[in-house]
């Protein structure tokens, strides 16, 4: 194979894994994944009272 | 989930505290070596006729400061604090990240000094001779231990989009770094070195190089930024998630190609420059993919930018990032960049994207940061965050209004040939009409450098009060 052919058939591979991708990104099925792992950063305790170091000593919470 | 249950990881909250400081101090001191070469630029006077505050020592010295002392430890900080976040675990490696703390500041300081001094390797962006690269490759894998350290032992299921772009950020930059800092010393004993790389093929990596530390350290860094402080200070998730996904891989895989764009109509292959070209303008796309995903997290919460003045620096700074990312792949076509290259236009186009972009979306997330790692409710003075906003936002329109009209000016001067084929203006006529420009660019330089000084005294009063005693504030009570 010449090196113009394997550039050819590279970058169509690489398209294909690119419309593989969106079609995964996009499919139902990891919808509700998706949508709790962007909800995931909201899931930390004591984030709103921001004295995360005072609030851990007061309470005993270790680790 | 309720928060009572989740009992909080004990973070390494003293590395982000250290580099978040030291952001806004490296910030003020290369902000205001900007601001006095674009005074030298007006008053050729300021450097005193001393050799280590000439412009073109002065120059580098600014750019590294800005980019590699301000900027990436605004990314350390904020890096440091996402993974321990998202992954809910303390950094990986222990004292490891105390070494990057002080390596980077190790690094920084021999560029303040080496810099004034002289040294250079005239590589734009990579100045620093190679004793420094070789301390800057030892800080930088331990930065990468700790940072894949963390990801590695996450208590989490999955891996949060803004680690994704981290981690993009510090594999590359790694790889940049090392390929175009090969070189050989004339001696031990000597600062000087000589590139392995030469004519064409030097340049060529220098801005394989170059373009990918606008890409990956000064774009995809601070997009892991975004992707967490936009959404958190909105207090909305992401607009679309697997939009994120999409655009990250197209971002990563198309940026890599758009370097010889700075190489129009040099020595560099007429195909090169070609490709270079066509990848910029698809880089348009990906590019707006993220800017867009940034603003949409505020649909439905558009009402908060009228009290919280840490969401404008936010948005207004992905608006920016919108607004370069547009005007980029314009510069990179050819037949424009055959008007705008060597002008102020690109000068005017780098600081739409390091004030408006870099700076804003790092001082939005610092103002986030600063009550969280310091045990407050809120930042001393919401009135001062929104003093210095407008101040930052002024500043930055002054700055790139000016450029835009002096560039244009001056690539309209340059190319002007009269009827004999004889240049119409000499180099120095298009010198004088840029004067009044290079004015108002100090002015706005000032201003922006002023807003700065007002976030370090908020920061100030804020880590000196008393913990706890300030109160969470609105705009306007």
């Amino acid at each position: 194979m010449d090196f113009a052919t394997f550039n050819g058939l590279y970058t169509l591979f690489l398209i294909v894994i690119f419309v593989a991708l969106i079609f995964w990104a996009y499919s139902k099925k990891q919808k509700k994944q998706f949508d709790d792992i962007a909800n995931s950063i909201f899931d930390e305790s004591q984030d709103l009272t921001n004295t995360d170091g005072e609030n851990r000593k007061q309470s005993g919470v270790k680790k | 989930m309720t928060t009572a249950t989740i009992t909080q990881p004990d973070y390494n909250m003293k590395v982000v505290r250290q580099f978040t400081l030291t952001t806004i101090l490296w910030g003020i001191i290369g902000m205001a070596v900007g601001v006095l070469i674009a005074a030298q630029l007006v008053w050729p006077a300021l450097n005193f006729d001393t050799p280590w505050l000439t412009y073109s020592r002065l120059r580098p010295l600014h750019t590294n400061a800005v980019i590699f002392a301000f900027g990436t430890s605004a990314l350390m900080a904020t890096s440091f604090y996402v993974v321990q976040r998202t992954c809910q675990t303390r950094l990986f490696g222990g004292p490891l990240a105390s070494i990057v703390f002080w390596g980077w500041q190790l690094v920084i300081l021999s560029a303040v000094i080496t810099l004034p001094l002289g040294y250079t390797t005239s590589k734009e962006y990579a100045e620093l001779e190679w004793p420094i690269d070789l301390l800057i490759t030892a800080v930088w894998v331990v930065y990468a231990i700790v940072f894949f350290g963390t990801m590695a032992i996450r208590k989490t299921s999955h891996i949060y989009v803004a680690n994704w772009f981290f981690g993009a950020f510090i594999l590359t930059v790694a790889v940049l770094h090392i390929v175009n800092s090969m070189a050989i010393p004339v001696s031990l004993g000597s600062m000087k070195s000589y590139s392995i790389y030469a004519g064409a093929v030097d340049a060529m990596v220098q801005w394989w190089y170059g373009h990918n530390a606008v890409g990956f350290l000064l774009t995809a860094g601070f997009l892991g930024m975004m992707y967490y402080f936009v959404p958190k200070q909105a207090n909305r998730p992401v607009y679309s998630y697997r939009l994120s996904i999409v655009h990250f891989w197209a971002l990563i895989a198309v940026y890599i190609w758009a370097g010889p764009h700075h190489l129009h109509y040099t020595a560099l292959p007429d195909w090169a420059q070609s490709l270079g070209m066509v990848m910029s303008l698809i880089l348009f796309a990906p590019s707006w993919g993220g800017m867009i995903n940034g603003i949409m997290t505020l649909s439905g919460a558009w009402h908060k930018l009228r009290t919280d003045p840490i969401l404008r620096f936010l948005v207004v700074s992905l608006s920016f990032y919108g607004m370069s990312t547009f005007e980029g792949p314009m510069m990179a076509i050819k037949t424009v960049n055959a008007l705008s290259h060597y002008t102020d236009w690109t000068v005017g186009h780098v600081h739409s994207g390091a004030l408006g972009w870099v700076a804003m979306v790092s001082i939005g997330a610092i103002y986030h940061l600063i009550p969280r790692l310091f045990g407050q409710q809120g930042m001393y003075s919401v009135a001062l965050i929104n003093l210095h906003f407008w101040m930052a936002t002024i500043g930055t329109v002054l700055y790139i209004v000016a450029m835009w009209i002096s560039g244009v000016m001056q690539g309209l001067m340059w190319r002007a040939v009269n009827a004999d084929g004889t240049l119409t203006y000499t180099f120095v006529e298009s010198l004088e009409k840029s004067y009044p420009f290079y004015t108002i660019r100090f002015f706005g330089g000032l201003v922006f450098l002023s807003g700065m000084l007002i976030m370090a005294y908020n920061t100030y009063k804020t880590i000196t009060a008393e913990k706890g005693s300030i109160k969470p504030q609105e705009l306007g009570e």
